[in-house]
């Protein structure tokens, strides 16, 4: 008979390894959806893992979705490991872009490419507005962060579109809920011609190493874990508290804030109904199956990437619904989540009857 | 001649890495109260468990009336009359006294069956326990009646009782014997697992006592001496530190005055007008049954609550100009220092625990992983909880200084541990603690809180803990050293304080105190200071 | 005036659906397990019913359907954060996502589909009383079915052994052990019967409610549900006349668009979730009020004999 017996320290090989595996799991059961679904396995497994990366622009098209992915997820991790649940950061994003793409509706002719500057600042005000709210009202009222952030992006949305169809309407527009396309002065500057990827991607990168730091060698990075393993520790070393709840969702409510205006700069030039599409949740995976580690994130950002794509391909090509991106994606956090019990556990072949409540006693 | 209630014939159990009980033999008779007698991690709680059935011996013979009979299970044990009394109580703070009874038990009765049954027993065997009262309104000597009735009410052939005294004042434990004598002139034989000397030769008729695993004796305890016992039990005479000079006058470091502070949860204890005074070179003792304020002082005193009034606590730095030894502020409730030199008092109301390690004060909490140290972190990053040392200009932390400055506390300390990589949950409990005291003397710090400095400590340890804590008061450090076990008081403090039901009684030289005069403040029976007539005797 | 009546109808109707998923919730949570994805749940749940219903023309079939896919998805959860010990909140919110994925992707053939038409349902003498008939009485079963089990689980969790096993449980998971109890499977079947619900409320929204299958249908009901359960302190008389209320306020808004009040419809569509945020504030703010009511292990794994 087996049993999980706890291991006395984590184990550091399987804390790599189970995203490894829980991949593997995730592509062994998508493997089996494919051929539940009629459609060749062979050609799933190349629109999702070959295709992404096969030549420059199809890199760069990683690298423009990876780019937002990322940068949320880093805060996240942030948020996380100081166990304060920011679970609306799609809110967050929203606010991002709603702030940017007002500034960026500004823009008149004699703008130049400087406008960039105060559009990303803005998407990182708006994102640090939005998550402000909730944690006032966590910091006040110990409301939990996770309900009232849900809640703040439906109501993000909501304000969207009340924004795209009404006061923001573009007159030239035939009535489409859509902005104006906004200036090519605000367009973010691209990094190689005949790709669609533009310095986000510096920008990402900088926070990844920001991140880092913060996370592994500052002592406000330290202080925010200790606060969310071990309260009480936190509390007798003297952390702040509401410090680490405010600097957790600032930090990253203005990363998802700063995404979304990068995508409203970037590859969509306007603001419609359509400006959410669930990268805020998906960066809920990248960050677990990054291992709450910046530079786990850059992987699993780049892998969630390559999920989105193939399932775009799937959808054009083999004809299936493009939300096979979303099952895949819950798919892989749920086998990470078991996979990630090896890390704790150890697996032991036990010999007969099982003895009850018996582990490492103390004699 | 009837047999035996339980007879245990060369019990063993063995762990990964530790051999838990080595050929133990017991026997108990019927009506008889046999103490098992042993150091923390002697073998205790293992045999008890044997016997209950939560786990299998290895090897050797368990007979029940004389029979073969070892129980497979809990229920089986339960089954045979076998009942026990944990150290932890198994209670449901949100329901009545007599729905966790009702839960406790296999059989069916009904409520209102266990409530009439309950009021009976608890007549019958002066345990007064009312049963609708929720549990999270009882005092911790209530609650143990509750769990006492629980066990009586499978009227039980064999109690087992797990050190049940850890939480009473010594009157409470004279009406816990009572009880227990009773049941045991109705033919109930009783197990009875402390480590504490006087108890045993006061209750039990035998007693077997373990040390290692192994049966180093089995006596009868009211013929032997706490001395002989405890050379049974450690293997020697315990320790005797060396004798101290007390000193005279000592400048005060820390101040309270008129404290009274509501409880911040509503299980908390109210402190009530609490007024104390840490003196260099000092230490000073704090007694009393857990659960009557002393985390909700310690929680001010190091500033993780800073709710008190401002101006209650102060802090009295040394003024670098004038020697320390002519300070005038000798009178604890003065705190003018010597005209002339500048007023050095600090308000510690709103400083918090990171301020006030600045300022030289320290503090070891009473719980360990979780709140001393973080588990799942490195000792090297744990040291970072308090020291700040490794951390540089704009919070950079140095991870070479952390593991650098674990390292010495490692070699300093003597504690066994696999470096200052290893993580604080990887240490046993007295290596951890000696890591966490250790952290916080090399502090130098100018005053320490201690709360329970050697609980769950293995002796040897134990006794290097308590002379690091003189060494640190004899260099000057105004120390505080709260503990259950009044033998360490004693052993360590200058001066003793008592603390019960939130209120503070006055400070006694040690020399002036006895073990029957403290026990009897711990219930709160002290008279007031100052001008009241003399106290009563025990 | 039966403008009045209807709305109140519609309150129940509402406030059913909701209310069906919070008890659910309830249960699981006074066990001490908090499944962070009904939202998830419910949405395959809608899709299983309303797919179910649609193929085979009973709506009963619809409603087990239901069940059944919640029941099964709140096993998955309960097998990983119960016995593998996996972080509640993560394995949770992994169920959501998944579930919001999967029910868009199966959902997709359904999208134009159809159910039969809908029943009236009338208590026979007394939906003819005026304005209290209209009002109350031509209500779905599973409205008066929703009230039923309120009553059922006030009484059970106060009265009946099995009830305070399950709030002792959710208490002290470790003084449950001590004391024999299966603490697991305790909380494995309470997490299932959540989930059990659950899948009734998603079964419920898609067939009856509103019958047609639309992605993301649910809206966000499943953590409003969520957030019920702390509102009304974990007691199912409080979770009913909470969920009343929330289902007031949906039907507010409705209300007043139809009025032609001059809102855009946007700002009257946040009024549930604007509600909800005003009610997690309201019962949040008293720290003292929420721990001593909340069943203390919520949220915290067990590990036997450790």
């Amino acid at each position: 008979m087996l049993k999980l017996e706890p291991r006395p320290q984590p184990s550091a090989a399987m804390s790599l390894a189970s995203p490894l595996i829980a991949l593997a799991l995730t592509t062994l059961i998508g493997v089996a959806i494919f051929v539940a679904l009629g459609k060749d396995p062979l050609q799933g497994l190349r629109m999702f893992f070959w295709e992404p990366l096969r030549n420059g622009y199809a890199l760069g098209e990683l690298g423009l979705k990876a780019t937002p992915l990322v940068l949320i997820a880093l805060g996240l991790a942030v948020a996380f490991r100081a166990n304060v649940w920011n679970i609306g950061a799609e809110g967050q994003f929203v606010a991002g872009a709603l702030a940017a793409g007002w500034v960026a509706m500004q823009a008149d002719a004699g703008s130049t490419t400087l406008i960039v500057l105060p559009i990303l600042l803005a998407g990182v005000l708006g994102g640090v507005a939005w998550a402000s709210i909730t944690a006032a009202l966590r910091d006040r009222f110990h409301a939990n962060e996770i309900l009232v952030s849900l809640m703040l992006v439906y109501v993000a949305e909501l304000l969207l579109q009340y924004l795209v169809y009404g006061p923001w309407k573009d007159p030239a527009g035939y009535n489409f809920p859509q902005t104006i396309t906004f200036l090519p002065a605000t367009q973010l500057p691209k990094l190689f011609t005949g790709t669609r990827l533009h310095i986000g991607v510096w920008i990402a990168l900088a926070a990844v190493i920001g991140c880092w730091w913060l996370l592994m060698r500052s002592m406000a990075g330290f202080a925010l874990q200790t606060g969310g393993i071990a309260p009480m520790a936190a509390r007798y070393a003297g952390f702040s508290s509401r410090a680490a709840l405010w600097g957790a969702m600032t930090l990253s409510g203005g990363l998802a804030g700063l995404a979304g205006a990068l995508e409203t700069a970037g590859p969509l030039g306007q603001l419609t109904p359509y400006v959410p599409v669930g990268y805020g949740f998906a960066a809920i995976i990248v960050a677990f199956v990054g291992r709450l580690h910046p530079v786990g994130i850059v992987l699993s950002g780049i892998l969630m990437s390559m999920f989105y794509i193939g399932g775009e391909l799937a959808q054009s090509r083999l004809g299936l619904p493009k939300a096979i991106t979303g099952v895949f994606q819950g798919l892989l956090l749920f086998c990470l989540l078991a996979c990630d019990t090896l890390i704790h556990y150890r697996v032991r072949r036990v010999a007969g009857l099982g003895v009850r409540g018996v582990d490492k006693e103390q004699r | 001649m009837t047999p035996p209630r339980l007879e245990l014939r060369r019990i063993s159990k063995q762990y990964p890495g530790v051999k838990a009980n080595d050929a133990v033999s017991l026997s108990v008779a019927p009506g008889e109260i046999h103490a098992v007698l042993g150091e923390n991690g002697a073998g205790k709680s293992t045999l008890m468990k044997i016997i209950a059935g939560a786990v299998q011996a290895d090897a050797g013979e368990l007979l029940w009336d004389g029979a073969p009979r070892a129980p497979r299970s809990p229920a089986q044990a339960r089954a045979l009359g076998i009942s026990m009394v944990y150290q932890h109580f198994s209670l449901f703070d949100s329901l009545t006294a007599a729905q966790n009874i009702w839960l406790g038990l296999d059989k069916a009765m009904t409520l209102d069956a266990v409530r009439a049954r309950v009021r009976t027993l608890s007549a019958e065997y002066g345990l007064p326990l009312d049963p609708e009262r929720p549990v999270h309104a009882l005092s911790v000597g209530e609650r143990q009646r509750v769990e006492i009735l629980r066990a009586l009410m499978t009227a039980p052939r064999l109690l087992i009782l797990d050190e049940p005294t850890s939480v009473l004042t010594p009157q409470a434990v004279e009406a816990l014997f009572v009880t227990l004598r009773r049941l045991a002139d109705q033919g109930c034989a009783i197990l009875y697992i402390s480590h504490k000397l006087d108890e045993i030769r006061a209750l039990c008729h035998r007693c077997t006592v373990l040390r290692a695993g192994r049966v180093t004796g089995e006596v009868d305890p009211r013929q032997e001496s706490n001395a002989s016992l405890s050379r049974l039990m450690i293997g020697a005479e315990p320790p005797r530190l060396a004798a101290r000079a007390v000193r005279e006058h000592a400048p005060a470091r820390l101040q309270v005055s008129g404290l009274s502070l509501a409880p911040e949860t509503p299980h908390g204890t109210a402190l009530v007008d609490i007024a104390l005074a840490l003196r260099c070179g000092e230490i000073l003792g704090l007694a009393g049954v857990s659960g009557n304020g002393q985390q909700e002082l310690l929680r001010v005193l190091s500033g993780e609550d800073r709710r008190a009034e401002r101006g209650v606590v102060t802090w009295i730095a040394d003024d670098p100009s004038t020697d320390p030894s002519n300070d005038a502020s000798n009178d604890p409730s003065n705190s003018r220092v010597a005209a002339g030199a500048v007023n050095r008092t600090t308000d510690l109301g709103p400083l918090g625990p990171a301020k006030r390690r600045a300022l030289g004060l320290h503090h070891v909490p009473e719980e360990r992983l979780g709140r001393g140290a973080v588990p799942s972190m490195s000792l090297a990053k744990n040291t970072l909880l308090t020291r700040r040392e490794p951390v540089g200009r704009l919070g950079h932390v140095s991870t070479a200084k952390a593991a650098a400055l674990a390292r010495r506390l490692i070699e300093r300390f003597g504690v066994r541990a696999a470096g200052p990589q290893a993580a604080a949950r990887s240490l046993s409990g007295g290596n951890l603690q000696k890591f966490i005291m250790g952290r916080e003397i090399d502090a130098a710090p100018k005053a320490l809180i201690v709360a329970q400095p050697t609980w769950g400590v293995d002796v040897g340890a134990a006794a290097q803990i308590r002379a690091e804590l003189l060494a640190l008061r004899d260099a000057g450090c105004a120390l505080l050293v709260v503990s259950e076990e009044l033998d360490e008081l004693f052993e360590l403090s200058d001066r003793l304080v008592v603390m019960a039901r939130g209120r503070l009684s006055p400070a006694i030289p040690v020399g002036q105190a006895s073990v029957a005069q403290i026990g009897q403040w711990m219930s709160g029976l002290w008279d007031a200071p100052a001008g009241e007539g003399t106290h009563a005797e025990a | 005036m039966d403008a009045w009546a209807l709305l109140i109808a519609a309150t129940l109707n509402a406030g059913t659906l909701v209310a069906l998923a919070a008890l659910g919730l309830l249960i699981n949570e006074r066990a001490g397990v908090v499944n962070l994805g009904a939202e998830g749940m419910m949405l395959v749940a809608a899709i299983a019913g309303f797919a179910a219903a649609v193929h085979s023309g009973s709506d009963l079939v619809g409603f087990l359907s239901g069940i059944g896919a919640g029941a099964l998805m709140a096993l998955v959860f309960g097998a990983l954060a119960v016995y593998l010990n996996t972080n509640q909140y993560a394995t949770g919110l992994a169920l959501s996502l998944f579930g919001a994925g999967f029910s868009a992707f199966v959902g997709q053939n359904y999208v134009q589909a159809k159910l039969g038409p809908r029943p009236a349902f009338a208590v026979p003498g007394l939906a003819d009383i005026p304005f209290i008939g209209p009002a109350l009485f031509k209500q779905h079963p599973l409205v008066y079915g929703a009230i039923a089990l309120t009553a059922l689980l006030a009484w059970g969790l106060t009265r009946t052994r099995a009830g305070l096993v399950l709030r002792a449980v959710g208490e002290s998971p470790e003084s449950a052990h001590a004391l024999g109890y299966p603490v697991r499977r305790i909380r494995l079947l309470a997490v299932v019967a959540g989930g059990a619900l659950c899948g009734l409320a998603g079964a419920y929204c898609s067939v009856i409610y509103t019958p047609l299958w639309v992605e993301g249908m649910i809206a966000g009901k499943g953590w409003i549900a969520l957030a019920l359960t702390s509102f009304a302190t974990w007691r199912p008389a409080r979770v009913l006349l909470g969920a009343y209320l929330f289902g007031g306020v949906t039907m507010l808004q409705f209300h007043l668009q139809g009025q032609g009040v001059q809102v855009a419809s946007q700002f009257l569509s946040m009024l549930p979730y604007l509600a909800t945020i005003v009610v997690l504030v309201l019962i949040s703010r008293n720290e003292g009020f929420i721990r001593a009511n909340m069943p203390a292990s919520l949220g915290r794994p067990f590990h036997p004999g450790g």
